[in-house]
């Protein structure tokens, strides 16, 4: 006696990867297109156990060195912006090959290649947006703002978020506001 | 967070600017892939059906026939689904209430059309470049506001 089977590889790969995820009890989101975000980083231990866990199915980890690499700069820059400690003391081209190990210009040229922008960019990008939550959330004014990024002046900060953004501090706060308003009143009506 | 290629819709009733519009994108040296709308209804249309895969960015015309880019801007916005979509208003008026205004009612980006092609093709270049970096890197969304 012959069965013939019919069946959806996205569908057996999907449960396949919730089912040896849920091994490794730690929080994640399926992405889709083979791609799985974990809420945390993880330790080596873990990334080694996952290895081994989808290695039955045949199922890989695409270790890319440059992505890696990437990823590990972009995490560095996160921290420095948010350590306003380490911004005052370090430049990019210091603070970046002591961290990671590897000379800046290589680091440099690896990351414009993969990411359509370049270091110093990228680290303006994420400093305007620390900007935006301080000025969103914290409420902080704008000399507050400077003298926890080490910004020279509020000139400075203003003229770098017009440059980024297309718009002046102030116009963006006003914007942001009246748009939270507006999705209050349209809930309450 | 891993990006092959950045998805982009342009919603344009203009036969000529989308034509420039698509040679512009052509040109600039970054893994795209296009799909253009005659209008806001089409496109609506288009993400509405059910398991379809949403683009990363829309480029949304203001003035277009049976629904124009404000209707589309409201209609993408009152629903959850659409809240990681780029919208960027395309338009060829230069007030800064009508700006305001669109930004307020949940547009990201902001394009004074501009009427030269290499103007056209560096603001849009700059516009997809920052793009790649609030869908690839970990930047607050709900702040992402661009005038170009």
């Amino acid at each position: 006696m012959k069965f013939y089977l019919k069946y959806d590889m996205d569908v057996i790969f999907r449960k396949t990867l919730e089912q040896q995820l849920s091994n490794l009890q730690v929080a994640y989101k399926i992405n889709g297109l083979g791609e799985i975000e974990f809420l945390q980083s993880l330790s080596a231990e873990k990334v080694k156990e996952l290895t081994v866990l989808l290695s039955v199915y045949g199922i890989e980890i695409i270790n890319d060195h440059k992505s890696e690499i990437v990823q590990r700069i972009k995490d560095a820059i996160s921290e420095m912006v948010l350590d306003t400690s380490s911004e005052r003391n370090h430049k990019l081209s210091e603070y970046l090959p002591n961290k990671l190990g590897y000379s800046y210009t290589y680091l440099s040229s690896l990351f414009s290649e993969s990411t359509y922008t370049s270091l110093e960019n990228f680290l303006i990008i994420k400093r305007i947006d620390r900007v935006k939550q301080m000025l969103v959330h914290e409420k902080l004014t704008l000399s507050q703002i400077a003298f926890e990024l080490g910004y020279s002046s509020n000139a400075h900060v203003s003229a770098q978020f017009k440059k980024i953004t297309g718009l002046t501090p102030t116009v963006f706060q006003k914007i942001i506001k009246k748009r939270s308003e507006n999705k209050t009143s349209f809930k309450q009506s | 967070m891993y990006l092959d290629r950045l998805h982009i819709a342009l919603v344009e009733d203009d036969e000529d600017d989308r034509m420039f519009f698509k040679d512009a994108i052509d040109e600039i040296q970054m893994k795209t892939n296009l799909l253009l709308f005659g209008n806001g209804q089409e496109f609506l249309d288009h993400i509405l059906l059910p398991g379809q895969s949403l683009p990363h960015l829309v480029f949304l015309d203001l003035n277009m026939p049976i629904k124009n880019g404000i209707e589309c801007l409201e209609e993408l916005r009152a629903q959850e689904r659409f809240k990681n979509l780029s919208i960027a208003i395309y338009s060829t008026s230069s007030s800064d209430q009508d700006i305001e205004d669109t930004f307020i009612k949940g547009a990201n980006i902001y394009i004074n059309k501009p009427n030269d092609f290499n103007k056209l093709k560096s603001v849009i270049s700059e516009v997809l470049k920052i793009n790649w970096q609030y869908h690839t890197s970990n930047l607050s969304r709900e702040n992402f506001l661009l005038r170009v």
